[in-house]
């Protein structure tokens, strides 16, 4: 808490039929990349934009930089950049007339020029907002976030719905601005993202925060590193596959079954023992070193994905 | 600053008028409506010369002779008719006057209708002419048709103020209401603009346009019609630039909390509907019962409509227009200031 940039403590924000946030402490050290990690309607857009003082939260204390928003909201604007999950920048201007709109907004900072070239839209500088591609729009949002030359980075799902080449580009973005000493809070429901990009994650779900760590830190807090995933014909009972020593834990996925365990080694014999004794026959069965997204499911019962 | 940036209201009034500039529908609703509607009303109610009073005259010997002292009448058409057919034709008003006799004429008519009577009097005037009566006295027509008091002249400043109001509301409303739909007054709030400046540029940005829809349409009327602006042209500036001002603190208000463009539509018409309608638009509002003249009156867009005629057409001095301008801007004064306090940025 000490250093912390961004701080909060129980957050809470309640709309007439969902807690979106529901009692949320947060601390984000100077220079790291957090991540708020959820599925869609975890809270996480609420929790970005109270901490970006654009919702009033019902209830909790924000802290950023040291200041909080009733007190400096204009020092605070000028040294944070944004990017909100949705936003249609005009669409009749060009690229190059919509970073120089938004560096207009702010005492200090790059000149536009040099802020396209960084977020590669140098080619699209003449070019409408409207004809923009997925990635180039983001790209754009991104650059009239970074036009203030800020300290903190708010990117609220910044990759979703990207092709993996303009992902890639954007977290390449992330990298370099930290390497000057920003700071970045993003929010995503993408594992990879979240295990590639951040120092610290938290993982949201209904409001609440169910684990915070380091990508390393939650993945051991499965106590099952290991998955296996297997089909048979016929299809074996759950209390069969709970009850092998080697499992810790088993859910359905798609129309296969999920095991978390700890050895594959042990694991596996028992398992082909085990369709045998029933009469089946195996049809698939593959293993994998457990990601978060299998943390979250351990966690929650569901998956990431789809909720 | 750097390169090549200006300061943030300039910066917002340009990208509002490149916006703006780049929406083709947008240039056409704004001046070429306006000038379509002034083209085709002031071409359907042009002065013309009054339409000739058909007459029936019954054949027999004396019918051509009638027929053409007749048609040296400015005022009859005649025509030769059989008897039944002229009676029909008088019965079903496709004639005025049927006239029949022999040595004694006889005018059928109905002496309800002034237009028939009005045939009578010409009819025999001309009948009574050609069998050689003189007149006593000496006498000439004169005809009036005041430049001023014809019907486009009562029209083009109705269109100006309609105008104004028009794009005043709309260029304000729609705006406003499609950026906050799109999530863009809130990316706008989240960076250090200053929220009053963005709702200035708005307005700053109108006033160019302003500018050029007035120039056009009064040009247009000037060259195409004749309308001339009989006042001071500093003044009907002053004055378009007042009702610009009162109309898009109105269409502000109008789109401080609506949350979709559907809404912030249906408000916008139901302000403007009774404006059109009342305010003397096409035509004036001195038919209205005199009850509801006050409160017709209290409108923004009569005030400026009243105003821009006087100017425009009896060259009133500013002091005759005064009033209507210090209400104008108190109209637009307290819809800025109301719309500014309850504004929803997101
Ligand atoms: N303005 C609002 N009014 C009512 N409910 C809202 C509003 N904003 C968000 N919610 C609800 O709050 C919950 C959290 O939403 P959100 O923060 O957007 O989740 P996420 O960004 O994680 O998908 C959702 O159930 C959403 O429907
Ligand atoms: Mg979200």
């Amino acid at each position: 808490m000490e250093n912390a940039v961004i701080s909060c403590r129980g957050l809470k924000k309640y709309y007439p039929d969902v807690k979106a946030v529901d009692g949320l402490d947060l601390s984000v050290a100077a220079n790291e990349c957090f991540g708020l990690l959820g599925p869609n309607g975890a809270g996480k857009t609420t929790t970005i934009e109270i901490l970006e003082g654009l919702t009033i939260p019902d209830g909790g204390d924000v802290e950023i930089l040291g200041m909080t928003w009733r007190s400096h909201e204009r020092d605070l604007r000028e040294r944070i950049g944004i990017s909100l999950q949705e936003t249609q920048l005009h669409e009749k201007l060009t690229v190059y007339e919509t970073v120089r709109l938004f560096r207009s907004f702010y005492r200090a900072g790059p000149d536009p020029e040099s802020v396209m070239h960084d977020l590669s839209l140098d080619e699209k500088r003449d070019s409408r907002v409207g004809k923009l591609s997925g990635g180039q729009k983001q790209r754009l949002a991104v650059a009239c976030a970074l036009v203030g030359d800020p300290d903190i980075l708010f990117l609220d799902e910044p990759t979703t719905g990207l092709d993996p080449q303009s992902r890639l580009q954007l977290w390449e973005v992330v990298a370099r601005f930290r390497k000057k000493g920003g700071t970045v809070l993003l929010t995503t429901h993408n594992m990879e993202e979240a295990e590639r990009l951040c120092d610290h994650i938290a993982i949201v779900d209904h409001g609440h925060l169910i684990a915070l760590g380091t990508p390393k830190e939650l993945i051991a807090k499965l106590e099952a590193p290991n998955i296996i995933e297997f089909t048979s014909e016929p299809p074996l009972p759950p209390e069969a596959i709970l009850a092998l020593p080697a499992c810790h834990g088993c859910s359905p996925h798609g129309n296969a079954w999920q095991l978390r365990v700890d050895s594959l080694a042990e694991a596996v014999p028992q398992l082909i023992d085990l369709v045998e004794k029933h009469g089946a026959k195996l049809v698939s069965l593959s293993t994998h070193a457990a990601t978060l997204e299998d943390l979250f499911v351990s966690l929650t019962g569901r998956e990431l994905r789809d909720v | 600053m750097s390169k090549g940036v200006r300061p943030a209201i300039v910066e917002l009034t340009s990208a509002r008028t490149k916006e703006f500039i780049r929406e083709t529908e947008a240039i056409f609703w704004v001046f070429g409506f306006p000038l379509i509607l002034a083209l085709a009303l002031g071409f359907a109610f042009r002065e013309k010369a009054p339409d000739r009073i058909p007459v029936g005259v019954v054949s027999g010997p004396e019918a051509p002779q009638r027929l053409a002292a007749l048609q040296k009448s400015p005022v009859l058409a005649p025509r030769i008719v059989s008897e039944a057919e002229g009676r029909d034709a008088l019965r079903h008003g496709r004639v005025s006057l049927l006239i029949d006799g022999g040595d004694a004429v006889i005018y059928r008519f109905d002496p309800t209708r002034p237009d028939s009577r009005t045939a009578r009097q010409e009819a025999d005037d001309a009948l009574q002419t050609a069998a050689g009566r003189r007149n006593v006295i000496v006498a000439r027509e004169e005809f009036v048709h005041e430049q001023g008091a014809r019907y486009i002249d009562f029209l083009i400043p109705g269109l100006l103020g309609m105008n104004l109001m028009g794009t005043g509301m709309w260029g304000m409303g729609f705006t406003i209401a499609n950026a906050r739909m799109k999530k863009l007054l809130k990316r706008l709030v989240a960076t250090p603009m200053r929220k009053s400046q963005y709702l200035i540029a708005q307005f700053l940005s109108r006033l160019i346009f302003l500018t050029l829809e007035v120039i056009v349409l009064v040009a247009f009327g000037w060259i195409v019609f004749g309308v001339r602006v009989n006042g001071s042209l500093t003044l009907l500036a002053v004055l378009c630039l007042v009702g610009g001002y009162a109309f898009s603190g109105l269409g502000l208000l109008t789109a401080s909390r609506a949350r979709t463009l559907e809404g912030v539509s249906g408000l916008m018409n139901l302000i403007m509907m009774p404006m059109w309608l009342c305010s003397g638009v096409f035509f004036s509002y001195e038919r209205f019962p005199d009850k509801v003249k006050p409160l017709i009156r209290a409108l923004p867009l009569t005030m400026l409509n009243d105003a821009l005629r006087a100017v425009i057409n009896d060259a009133a001095p500013l002091t005759r227009v005064a009033p209507q301008i210090a209400l104008l801007a108190v109209w637009g004064l307290a819809t800025f200031a109301i719309g500014l306090k309850i504004f929803r940025w997101q």
